[in-house]
C-alpha cells in the first residue's frame, strides 16, 4: 500500500513539471493563438540560464534565486521575440505563427551548444530538497514533495491573476474573444506582449526547476514540447485547471502504467490524447470554439485555374526540369528526386491545409505508411515494383480513411492534435513491432528494379508522378468538389444549409491528402532502398507543414515551391555546415519576416499590385478590411 | 506560372555548385565520413577530434603509398534518410574511395545497405548493433568498435561471479536497449541457471521519467540490476536511484557506463562499485596508449574520450586497409581487410575475416569517485576476440552471399 502512494506521490512530482510548463503554453496558445513550437526551447533556455547562474552564485539563497532569475532572463528574451518577430506576423494567416517559432526553435538547439558545450550538464541539487524522507520503507525525495506542493501554489496564483486583476479580465475576454477586446479599444500590442512573457516565464521556470534532477543538455526542447502541447490539447486549449488535470491524469497513468506494461511510456500521452478528443473533442476542459468572424483562408485574390499561357509555361518548366539528366551527375539527380517526393508529399499537405483547411501535424503517418507498404509488398509477398508502387500507396489511403474518420469530427488545433495522436500511435508500433517492421532498424535492401534503377530513370519517374498528383490536385480544386471542400472551409454552418454533407466531404480530402502522400513515400522507400519509422515521426510532419507554410497556405499550389526551397535548402546545408539547424532555423525566421503570406503568396501579391484593379464584391471587400 | 523554372533553374544551380567536386585531384585518396555531429555533440565533437590526429599521424607518415589522405566529412542529422543523401554525395560527387564513420545503430544499418547496394567498402565506426556485422551483415561493410553481444558478454563474466539471484534490468526502448538486455540475459542463464528475472522497465530514450522507473524496479526488490540508459537518461536514473537509495546494498552492471562521455557528467552522483564497460584514460600504461595520449593532449589540450580513440583507429584502420590494397578497387580494398591486423592505442586489433568485426576490446572495471568525479577503477583491458561466439555459430547467422 506504501508503494502505491509512493508511487502516486511520484507521478504527482512529475505532474508539477509537465504543468508548469503546460501552463505557459496554454495560455499564450487562448490569447495570442500562436502555436508556440518554441516553448520548449525557452524551457530549454530556463534550464541552461539557471544552470550558469546557480553554479556562479553560492549558497542556498544564491540558488534559489538563480532559478528565479533565470526565469526572468529568459521571460526578458521571449519579450524581444514577441516585440521583434511575433509582432511583425499576428496578421499572416493561421498557423504562420508556428513557422516562426520553429525557426527559432531549429536555432536555439544550435546556439546552445555553442555557448554551453556539448557536454551533458549536472546542475546543483536544491539546498534544504536534497534528501529523502522515508515512509513505511519507501524513499520520498523531499524535492519532489516541494515540486508537489508548488504546482497548486502556482496554478493557485495564476487562477487569482486572472480572475482578481483587470489583466486578468482582460485575458480572458481575449481568450474567449480577441476581435471583441480590439474592438473595445485594448491596447492588443500589449496585452499580447505581456501574456507571451508569463508564458516563457512559466516555462522557463518549468526548466530550470529541473536542474536538480536532470540534465542540462541540448535536447531537452523536443522531448518536452509535444508532450507538453498533448497536455494543453486533453485539458482544453485556454484551460489553466485543464491542464493542471490533465498533467496529473497523464503523469500518473504513467506512473502506474510502467508497472504493468514497463514499454507503455512511449506512446501513452498520445493514447490518451486521442481517447480523451474522440469522447471529448474540445478537451476535458475546453469549450467549443466560438464561430470565427473573421473567414479562415480568405484569399485576397480569389483562386482561378492557370490561364492557356500559364499552363504554357507550367509546361515548359517541367520540360526544363526533365532535362536535368543531360546535366546532373548521379547525385544532383538523387537530389532531385528527392525534391520531386517532398514536392508530392507537401502538395498533399497543402490540399488539406488549404483547400480544405484542415492543418495536419500527423501528415507523416501516411507518407510512412505508403513506405511500409512497398516494404511489405516487397519484401514478403515479393511483387513487381509497379505494382508495388500502384498497391503500397494503398496502406496511407487505408490509413487516412481510418484516422480521418475521427479527425474530421474535429476542427482547428483539436484536428491538428488528434492527426498528431495518430501519427504518434502508428509510429509507435512500427517501432515498436520488431518481428514485422524491424523497429528502428527498419526494413532494408528495398531497392528498385532495373528499369528504374539508374538515377535518371528514377528521376523521370519521380517527377512523373510529382508533376500528375499536383496536376491531379489542382484539378480537384477546380471540381465541384473543389468547391464544396472550399465551401465546408469558409462557412460550416453555410455548406451545410446549402445541403453539402460537410463531414464526408472532409473526409474524403482526407483520404485524398493520405493517399496522395502515400504515393510520395512509396517513391521514398524506393529511393532510398529501405524505411525506419523516422518516416512517420514528428520532425517529418513537421517538415511538410514548413513546406506548406513556406510556399503561402493561401495560394492554390505554393507548396510546390514552398517544398523545393526548403528541401534544397536543407540537403545544401546538411552537406555545407555541422550548424545547418542555425542557419535554416534563421533563413526559415528571415522568410517569415519577408514573405508573411509565403513565398508563392508574396509573388501573387506583388503580381497583382501591378495588374489593374479587378472589380470585386463590395461585400467581399469590406469583409477583408474589417479583418485586417 | 513560373514554379516549374525555379525547379529547373535550382536545380541546374546545385549541379553547378556540384560539378567541380566531382573531379579528385589526382595524388590524392579521398574517403567519406558521415556522423551525427548536429545531434550528438557530446560524442561526435571528441570523434572528430580522434580522426583529425589520425589523419594528422598519416600524412605525416608520408600518406598512403605517397599519396595525401583527404577526409571528407558530412553530417547526418541523425536521420538515416540523410545519411543516405550524404553517403550518396560522398560517393557519386566527392568519389571517396570508402565510407567510414555513423553513430546509431539504424544510420549504420542504412549506410551498409546503401554500401552493400552501390557496391561500396564502408567501415562503421560507432554503431552497436549485433546486425550489422550478423544478421544484416554483407561483405562491403567491417565494423570497428565492440559490438552489443561482445560487451554484453564481457559484462556477463563479471555479473556471474555475483551472488545475486534477482535480477531487474532498466534499458531505453529501442534496438540497443532491447539486444542489450537480450543477449546479456541469454548469456547470463547460461552461466547462471539459478537466476530469476524479476522486473523490466524500458523507458523511451531520452525522455526518462526517472521517479517511477525507479520506484517500480525498486518494488520488485531485486538484488542486481542491469542498466542499458546512457547519456541525460542515465543522470537523471542516477540521480533519481540515488536519493531513493535504490543502488544501496545492490549490485549493479551496466553498459558503456564508464565511457567518459556518459561518466563525467555524472560529478559527485556517480554511484560506486557498479561494474561497467569504458575507457579509463586516466590508468592505462601501455606505450601505444602513452603515445596517444601524449599526442592528443599536444594537439587539443583536452582529454581524450572513447569517441576520440573510435575516431582515431577509424581512419588509422582507413589508412591501413588503403595501404595494403593500393586500389580504389572495392572488391581488392575487403580482400585488404579480410585479417587485416593493425596497432591501435589499446593493442592489436584484426579485423576477422568471417564477419567483418574489429578485435578491438573495452575495458571493463568498477565506478568510483574520486575529487567530486566519477572514475573506473580495477580496469582491466577484455581483448574483443575474447568475447565473440564460435565460427560456426556466427556463420549461421550471416546471410549467405
Amino acid at each position: 500500500m506504501a508503494f502505491y502512494f509512493v508511487q502516486f506521490l511520484t507521478g504527482l512530482a512529475s505532474a508539477a513539471s509537465l504543468f508548469l510548463v503546460a501552463s505557459g503554453l496554454s495560455i499564450i496558445f487562448g490569447v495570442t493563438r500562436i502555436v508556440n513550437f518554441a516553448h520548449g526551447a525557452f524551457y530549454m533556455l530556463g534550464a541552461y540560464v539557471a544552470f550558469t547562474l546557480t553554479e556562479r552564485f553560492s549558497g542556498a539563497l544564491g540558488f534559489w534565486a538563480g532559478i528565479v532569475l533565470a526565469s526572468l532572463v529568459v521571460a526578458v528574451v521571449g519579450v524581444l521575440v514577441e516585440m521583434v518577430l511575433l509582432r511583425r506576423i499576428y496578421h499572416a494567416p493561421e498557423l504562420f505563427q508556428l513557422l516562426a517559432t520553429f525557426g527559432l526553435t531549429l536555432m536555439v538547439q544550435d546556439l546552445v551548444v555553442m555557448i554551453w558545450g556539448p557536454n551533458d550538464l549536472l546542475g546543483r541539487r536544491a539546498p534544504g530538497f536534497k534528501g529523502a524522507v522515508e515512509f513505511f520503507g519507501q524513499n520520498i525525495p523531499t524535492y519532489d514533495l516541494f515540486l508537489i506542493a508548488l504546482s497548486p501554489i502556482v496554478l493557485g496564483l495564476l487562477w487569482l491573476l486572472f480572475q482578481r486583476t483587470r489583466w486578468g479580465v482582460l485575458v480572458r475576454a481575449a481568450t474567449q474573444d480577441r476581435d471583441m477586446v480590439a474592438a473595445l479599444g485594448v491596447n492588443q500590442k500589449w496585452l499580447f506582449t505581456s501574456v507571451f512573457a508569463l508564458g516563457v516565464f512559466l516555462a522557463a521556470l518549468g526548466g530550470a526547476l529541473q536542474i536538480p534532477r536532470d540534465a542540462v543538455h541540448h535536447a531537452l526542447d523536443l522531448r518536452i514540447i509535444v508532450d507538453v502541447f498533448v497536455v494543453v490539447v486533453i485539458g482544453g486549449l485556454g484551460s489553466i485547471v485543464g491542464a493542471f488535470v490533465a498533467a496529473v491524469l497523464v503523469s500518473e497513468l504513467n506512473a502506474f502504467g510502467i508497472l504493468i506494461f514497463p514499454k507503455i511510456s512511449i506512446i501513452l500521452v498520445f493514447l490518451v490524447m486521442a481517447v480523451v478528443l474522440i469522447v471529448r473533442p474540445w478537451g476535458l476542459f475546453g469549450k467549443p470554439e466560438a464561430a470565427a468572424r473573421r473567414t479562415p483562408g480568405l484569399t485576397v485574390n480569389p483562386w482561378r485555374p492557370l490561364t492557356s499561357g500559364e499552363r504554357l509555361a507550367a509546361w515548359a518548366g517541367l520540360a526544363v526540369a526533365a532535362m536535368l539528366p543531360l546535366v546532373g551527375g548521379n547525385y544532383a539527380l538523387t537530389v532531385g528526386s528527392e525534391i520531386a517526393i517532398f514536392v508530392i508529399f507537401a502538395a498533399s499537405l497543402h490540399f488539406l491545409m488549404s483547400v480544405g483547411g484542415l492543418a495536419s501535424f500527423g501528415h507523416a503517418a501516411y507518407f510512412g505508411l505508403g513506405a511500409y507498404g512497398i516494404a511489405f509488398l516487397a519484401k514478403m509477398a515479393g511483387l513487381p515494383m509497379i505494382v508495388c508502387l500502384l498497391l503500397g500507396p494503398l496502406l496511407g489511403c487505408l490509413g487516412a480513411a481510418i484516422f480521418g474518420f475521427f479527425a474530421v469530427q474535429l476542427s482547428g488545433v483539436y484536428f491538428a492534435m488528434l492527426t498528431l495522436a495518430f501519427a504518434q500511435i502508428v509510429w509507435s508500433v512500427a517501432f515498436q513491432w520488431v518481428a514485422v517492421t524491424g523497429g528502428d532498424n527498419g526494413i532494408l535492401g528495398l531497392w528498385p528494379e532495373k528499369w528504374a534503377a539508374g538515377p535518371a530513370s528514377f528521376y523521370w519517374l519521380s517527377i512523373g508522378v510529382a508533376a500528375l498528383a499536383v496536376a491531379a490536385l489542382r484539378i480537384i480544386v477546380f471540381s465541384p468538389f473543389g468547391y464544396a471542400l472550399r465551401a465546408t472551409r469558409d462557412s460550416l454552418l453555410r455548406s451545410e444549409a446549402i445541403g453539402i454533407d460537410a463531414k464526408r466531404i472532409q473526409w474524403t480530402a482526407f483520404v485524398i491528402a493520405g493517399t496522395v502522400a502515400g504515393v510520395a513515400g512509396a517513391l521514398f522507400a524506393y529511393l532510398k532502398g529501405s524505411v525506419f519509422p523516422d518516416s512517420l515521426g514528428i520532425s517529418l510532419s513537421v517538415d511538410a507543414l514548413v513546406m506548406v507554410l513556406l510556399g503561402g497556405v493561401e495560394t492554390v499550389s505554393g507548396a510546390v515551391i514552398g517544398a523545393i526551397v526548403y528541401k534544397m535548402l536543407s540537403i545544401w546545408l546538411v552537406s555545407q555546415t555541422d550548424l545547418s539547424k542555425l542557419v535554416l532555423g534563421g533563413v526559415i525566421v528571415l522568410m517569415v519576416v519577408a514573405f508573411p503570406k509565403g513565398i508563392v503568396g508574396m509573388l501573387e501579391t506583388i503580381r497583382n499590385r501591378r495588374r489593374p484593379e479587378l472589380p470585386k464584391p463590395a461585400v467581399l471587400k469590406s469583409g477583408i478590411e474589417s479583418a485586417e | 506560372m513560373r514554379r516549374r523554372y525555379l525547379l529547373g533553374a535550382g536545380l541546374a544551380v546545385m549541379v553547378a555548385g556540384m560539378a567541380h567536386s566531382a573531379f579528385a585531384q589526382s595524388g590524392e585518396i579521398k574517403i567519406g565520413e558521415i556522423n551525427s555531429y548536429s545531434l550528438l555533440p557530446a560524442f561526435t565533437e571528441p570523434y572528430r577530434k580522434g580522426w583529425q590526429l589520425a589523419l594528422e599521424e598519416v600524412n605525416a607518415a608520408g600518406g598512403i603509398n605517397g599519396k595525401k589522405l583527404v577526409v571528407v566529412s558530412k553530417d547526418d542529422g541523425g536521420k538515416p534518410a540523410d545519411a543516405q543523401t550524404a553517403a550518396n554525395e560522398l560517393v557519386s560527387s566527392e568519389k571517396v574511395v570508402m565510407l567510414t564513420g555513423t553513430f546509431l545503430s539504424n544510420i549504420g544499418l542504412a549506410v551498409s545497405d546503401f554500401a552493400n547496394q552501390k557496391k561500396v567498402f564502408f567501415l562503421a565506426a560507432e554503431p552497436l548493433t549485433d546486425a550489422i556485422t550478423w544478421s544484416k551483415g554483407n561483405r562491403y561493410t567491417f565494423r570497428l568498435r565492440p559490438s552489443n553481444y561482445m560487451q554484453a558478454a564481457m559484462l556477463v563474466e563479471e555479473a556471474a561471479k555475483l551472488p545475486a539471484k534477482r535480477w531487474a534490468t532498466i534499458a531505453p526502448n529501442y534496438e540497443y536497449g532491447q539486444s542489450a538486455v537480450a543477449v546479456f540475459k541469454k548469456l547470463m542463464s547460461e552461466k547462471r541457471p539459478d537466476i530469476q528475472w524479476v522486473d523490466e522497465q524500458w523507458p523511451p530514450q531520452g525522455k526518462i521519467d526517472a521517479g517511477p522507473v525507479v520506484q517500480a524496479v525498486a518494488a520488485a526488490n531485486p538484488e542486481a540490476i542491469l542498466n542499458v540508459t546512457f547519456g541525460a537518461d542515465l543522470v537523471k536514473f542516477v540521480r533519481e536511484g540515488n536519493t531513493r537509495g535504490l543502488f544501496k546494498n545492490r549490485a549493479v552492471v551496466s553498459f558503456l557506463t564508464g565511457e567518459p562521455e556518459y561518466l563525467d557528467p555524472l560529478k559527485e552522483e556517480t554511484p560506486e562499485g557498479w561494474i561497467v564497460t569504458g575507457y579509463p584514460w586516466y590508468d592505462i600504461k601501455t606505450p601505444e596508449h602513452d603515445k596517444f595520449i601524449k599526442a592528443y593532449q599536444a594537439k587539443f589540450s583536452d582529454y581524450p574520450r572513447l569517441g576520440s580513440i573510435v575516431g582515431y583507429q577509424t581512419i588509422k584502420a582507413a589508412a591501413a586497409i588503403l595501404a595494403k590494397a593500393n586500389s580504389d578497387d572495392p572488391e581488392k580494398l575487403i580482400a585488404a581487410a579480410e585479417g587485416l591486423s593493425m596497432p591501435s592505442p589499446f593493442g592489436e586489433i584484426t579485423f576477422r575475416k568471417i564477419d567483418h568485426q574489429s578485435t578491438l576490446g573495452a575495458y571493463v572495471g568498477k565506478t568510483a569517485v574520486k575529487d567530486g568525479k566519477g572514475i573506473m577503477v580495477n580496469s582491466v583491458y577484455r581483448k574483443g576476440s575474447d568475447y565473440l561466439p564460435s565460427d560456426a555459430e556466427v556463420s549461421k547467422m550471416r546471410p549467405k552471399e
